[in-house]
């Protein structure tokens, strides 16, 4: 996934919390993909994954499976992480 | 987490990924969404066909993992339109670029609204013939600098919404590639509707027409339809033509009920032959 990036910055600019911003890492064809900065914020809206024009972020909710937390499903995000990123939480598509 | 996947993902022959869009290109945006509208509107993928013409929004057509087919220059609308009568239980998309649907197909697009042909069209509206270098289209705005036109052009464009309501379209609606929910939407309505369903998406072509005018990227792009779209649901289409850096009204233009072609057809056949009639043999889709 993270090599299908083009650094086009759409899911940085319209992610309505800014959890992500342009690494200074390059991909394979180098481009400066995504990496997550503010993990914490990220609410799973998958919105980055609309505006992403190359198919290379997605947005998702992750369900915990307990009844009494289930209006709390934790979001977490599988953005792409590039080398020398923080390692925040975020799941790695590869 | 593996059993989390990008929604999009099913519905794309990944093994032609990555795709040959430029960067900041609005076109893999509108195929989100029309992914979203699939999941949403829970269509049978096996019911759906999608026909592309030429450009590069008819690559669309190579892109999906579903029955499609990349048509000639402009012939996406009949190709489609004997899909349908041929296959009257198909769910059949046209999926293509402003040159290819208001140019060389322009009158294909007016006689299919006229004809209330059931077809979902969803028409990628850069501005230009990106595929071929950029040169000035029918929906080109006055002024703006193209290959063909290296001083401006002088031409009034189509306003297509405007065009296509009064052909006879049925389902009428415009968003940009910012508007991805709501795009979303309107495809997924556009699908439960019967009749000629016309979405324009206004999309960035930054290579050949914002580079050429000035008007920065991609994202430039969409930081204007962001700041310039105004969301007016039923305005009249007379009032929605564009400019290059004015406003863009966005919404659903038109909604409206009206007997389809195979309707009309039937219609008239009975009227005409009476008893002597028999419904065409139903069809297998395989
Ligand atoms: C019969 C014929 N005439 C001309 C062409 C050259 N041609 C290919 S794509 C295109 C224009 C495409 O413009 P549009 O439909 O707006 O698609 P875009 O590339 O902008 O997405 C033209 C003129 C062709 N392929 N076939
Ligand atoms: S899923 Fe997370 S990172 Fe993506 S747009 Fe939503 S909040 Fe931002
Ligand atoms: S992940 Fe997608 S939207 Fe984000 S910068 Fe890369 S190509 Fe653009
Ligand atoms: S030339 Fe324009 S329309 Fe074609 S892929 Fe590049 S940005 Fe997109
Ligand atoms: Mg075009």
């Amino acid at each position: 996934m993270v090599e299908r990036c083009k650094a086009c910055g759409f899911c940085v600019e319209f992610c309505p919390t800014k959890v992500l911003a342009l690494s200074s890492a390059f991909n394979s064809k180098g481009y400066h993909p995504p990496h997550v900065v503010n993990p914490e914020k990220c609410s799973g809206c998958d919105l980055c994954g609309m505006y992403c024009p190359d198919f290379a972020i997605y947005g998702y909710k992750l369900e915990t499976g307990q009844a009494h937390v289930a209006t709390a499903a934790s979001a977490v995000h599988r953005a792409q992480r590039g080398p020398g990123n923080q390692s925040t939480g975020v799941e790695d598509e590869g | 987490m593996s059993d989390f996947t990008n929604p999009v993902e099913p519905f794309l022959r990944t093994d032609r990924m990555p795709h040959i869009w430029c960067p900041g290109c609005g076109i893999g945006t509108t195929v989100n969404c029309f992914a979203r509208a699939l999941i949403e509107s829970k269509i049978d993928l096996e019911s759906l066909a999608l026909v592309s013409g030429i450009g590069c929004t008819g690559r669309v057509a190579g892109y999906v993992k579903l029955d499609s087919f990349h048509t000639t220059h402009g012939r996406a609308i009949p190709f489609a339109t004997g899909l349908k009568l041929a296959n009257p239980k198909l769910n059949v998309v046209v999926y293509s670029g402003d040159g290819d649907l208001s140019a060389i197909g322009g009158n294909h697009l007016i006689h299919a609204a006229r004809r209330n042909i059931d077809l979902k069209v969803i028409c990628v509206n850069n501005l230009i013939y990106a595929m071929t270098g950029g040169q000035t289209a029918p929906t080109t705005p006055s002024h703006a600098i193209t290959s063909t036109s290296p001083y401006g052009t002088c031409e009034p464009a189509f306003n297509l919404p405007h065009l296509v309501e009064a052909a006879g379209a049925v389902y009428v609606a415009r968003w940009t590639t910012f508007h991805v929910r709501q795009l979303a939407r309107s495809i997924a309505e556009a699908f439960n509707k019967k009749g000629f369903s016309f979405i324009e998406v206004i999309s960035p072509c930054p290579t050949l027409y914002q580079r050429r005018n000035k008007l920065g990227d991609g994202l430039d792009t969409m930081k204007y339809y962001k700041e310039k779209s105004k969301v007016k649901h039923g305005a009249p289409t007379s009032e929605v033509g564009l400019t290059m850096t004015g406003e863009i009204i966005v919404g659903k233009f038109v909604d409206r009920d009206r007997p389809d072609y195979q309707t009309m057809v039937r219609a008239q056949l009975t009227e005409s032959l009476g008893d002597r009639f028999v419904e065409q043999a139903e069809m297998v889709c395989s």
